[in-house]
């Protein structure tokens, strides 16, 4: 009796961690079995045909490094990496700036401010199609809105989507119109967690509300400006919604505001050049690591943790 | 003294005032910018086609078209695409919360041999585009004879690395003492992750959810590579598919346009506090 019991209390904790990783094994099971086919196995796959002329029909050879070479020396390869670059330069840093000025004006205390935020937000529960849609509208050369009222104060506007020279301005104004709404909620629930004494310290010393921004909220928001960019970097980056959507295949438009990923889609999906349009997505994987580790290092000249 | 003071405070408050009166001022002025397309849609949506192209235009129409409206689901199957839209979204949220908060209390509570591996393997596909998913992902698919069906919309969707991340910060704030308790009480492992941990990290599952749904609904370079028959379409992918290269017929655009967002600005419209809260968690948690 007495050793039978010193048995299962000195087998119960070896049984009861064996337990525990059954448990895990299935839990994971299914996340670990989707990825590693979907994701992992898909990435490896990927780097594979990267390697080979995949065409539409399944045949395939290997042909070693020659799609990089091509892409390479494809004018088409640095036209859409500079617009792309052009886009997200000229967007990212727009829709920041924006989001900031809005969340701190939102984090003050003032009548109505729910309603405000609300209607702020409402661009990023929008569907890109649909957004797409009604800026093409809105940036028609002949009827749309934004022309009639530049009309209005004695400007003539240019076609917008329609003119090789303003496409890409028009599509950064969309960006920043839908990307605002998402960075402002982030930025906003970073300002909430600022002391209030900080700030009312800074009152009774007599700092000016502009001199607190720059000397308390600014650094004691910069992770979550961090946070804000580095996300808005990778998604600029991967811009093809509302090139694909504005800027039709045939439009003049396209050749100034066409971006990688938009490449990518044409050979992948349309001309069903895989192996080419495996080896682009790799290019477009090596640039946004190499965009995520400079803002990791640059971090830490400016980010207060 | 006591003059000064009182005469200071009442300079404060004229000048606190003007502030919020410029902060007043300045918010309008952007919420202008911000909701006119909106407005525009709505009022476009409802012009006769001559209407929406006068000069100078009109801002309301003279007498409200809903006819758009019918003649935009003559043009396109919409209720099929509203049911393929939802049914996608359902299942694949369902399915992400399932999976998602099932591997995240196995990463965070329990141990088990080659967890750090496998977890930082996950963790790498968080840094990785999704281009370079994107050609495999369809092969599968289209491998498996799966191309147009509401299966190959879930399908790679249906589990998330981010998710998965997202759940495991949730589960590791729970304390050590509860599942312990819980063990003594003879609960197995699975009976603590879904009678104990889950109502715990409601708040996580609430902005999981919240991602996930706003994703599968604006979703569009999948639906569109996947589900080429009209009848299997998204929202998303249908109104693509209404772009046109030549003529555009504006107001029944914009009319599906229209249709498209009003679910979702409704649903967040009802559940804003959720929505706001939720993706402030995938902020300072993701």
């Amino acid at each position: 009796m007495d050793e039978s019991t010193i048995i299962t209390k000195r087998k119960l904790p070896k049984k009861r961690i064996k337990s525990e990783h059954l448990w895990a094994y299935l839990l994971i099971l299914p996340t670990v079995l989707g990825l590693a086919i979907f994701y992992v196995g898909a990435f490896i796959q990927n780097l594979f045909y990267s390697f080979t002329d995949l065409g539409s029909f399944g045949s395939w050879s290997f042909i070693g490094l020659d799609n990089y070479k091509r892409i390479f020396s494809d004018p088409e390869v640095g036209k859409t990496l500079s617009n792309t670059f052009e886009y997200v330069l000229l967007s990212v840093p727009l829709t920041i700036f924006v989001s900031i000025v809005l969340a701190v004006l939102l984090n003050s205390k003032i009548k109505g401010i729910g309603f405000y935020r609300t209607l702020y937000f409402l661009p990023a529960v929008t569907m890109p199609a649909a957004v797409a849609m009604v800026w093409k509208w809105l940036f028609n050369g002949n009827f749309g809105l934004i022309n009639v009222m530049l009309g209005k104060i004695g400007i003539d506007g240019p076609a917008w989507i329609a003119d090789p020279n303003f496409a890409m301005i028009a599509l950064v104004i969309v960006a920043v119109w839908m990307g605002v709404g998402f960075n402002m909620i982030i930025l906003l629930a970073g300002l909430q967690g600022i002391p209030r004494s900080y700030y009312e310290a800074a009152s009774i010393d007599g700092a000016s509300p502009i001199h607190q921004f720059f000397k308390i909220t600014l650094p004691l928001l910069s992770p979550s400006i961090f946070f804000v960019m580095i996300m808005s970097l990778i998604k600029a980056f991967q811009i093809f919604d509302i090139i694909f959507l504005m800027i039709g295949k045939t439009s003049l438009a396209i050749e100034e505001t066409k971006s990688i990923v938009y490449l990518f889609y044409k050979y992948a999906f349309e001309w069903h050049d895989k192996g080419y349009a495996a080896a682009i997505s790799i290019v477009i994987f090596f640039i946004i690591m190499l965009v995520t580790i400079v803002q990791l290092k640059l971090q830490k000249k400016w980010v207060n943790y | 003294m006591e003059q000064r003071t009182y005469k200071k405070s009442i300079f404060k408050k004229i000048k606190n005032d003007r502030y919020k009166t410029y902060t007043h001022l300045f918010l309008i002025a952007g919420l202008l910018i911000t909701i006119t397309p909106f407005f525009w849609m709505v009022l476009t949506s409802l012009k006769t086609l001559g209407e929406s192209t006068m000069v100078p235009p009109k801002l309301f129409p003279e007498l409200p078209q809903w006819s758009n409206y019918l003649e935009v689901q003559n043009t396109l199957p919409f209720m099929k695409f509203y049911l393929n839209t939802f049914v996608y979204t359902f299942v694949r949220t369902i399915g992400q919360l399932l999976f998602c908060s099932m591997a995240g209390y196995a990463f965070a509570r329990l141990e088990f041999p080659f967890k750090n591996a496998i977890f930082v393997v996950m963790l790498s596909i968080l840094m990785i585009p999704g281009q370079t998913f994107l050609l495999p992902q369809f092969m599968i698919i289209a491998k498996l004879k799966l191309t147009n069906t509401i299966t190959a919309l879930v399908l790679p969707g249906l589990f998330s690395a981010f998710g998965t991340f997202l759940m495991k910060q949730f589960f590791m704030q729970i304390p050590k003492e509860l599942e312990e308790a819980a063990i003594l009480d003879g609960c197995n492992h699975f009976q603590i992750y879904s009678r104990i941990m889950m109502p715990i990290v409601k708040p996580g599952l609430t902005a999981l959810a919240i991602t996930c749904i706003l994703d599968s609904w604006n979703q569009l370079m999948w639906p569109l590579i996947v589900n080429t028959s009209i009848d299997k379409m998204t929202l998303s992918a249908g109104l693509a598919s209404l772009k046109g290269e030549h003529f555009i017929n504006y107001p029944v655009n914009m009319a599906g346009a229209v249709l498209a967002v009003l679910p979702m600005i409704v649903i967040f419209i009802i559940f804003q506090k959720q929505f706001i809260e939720g993706l402030s968690h995938t902020g300072s948690k993701g």
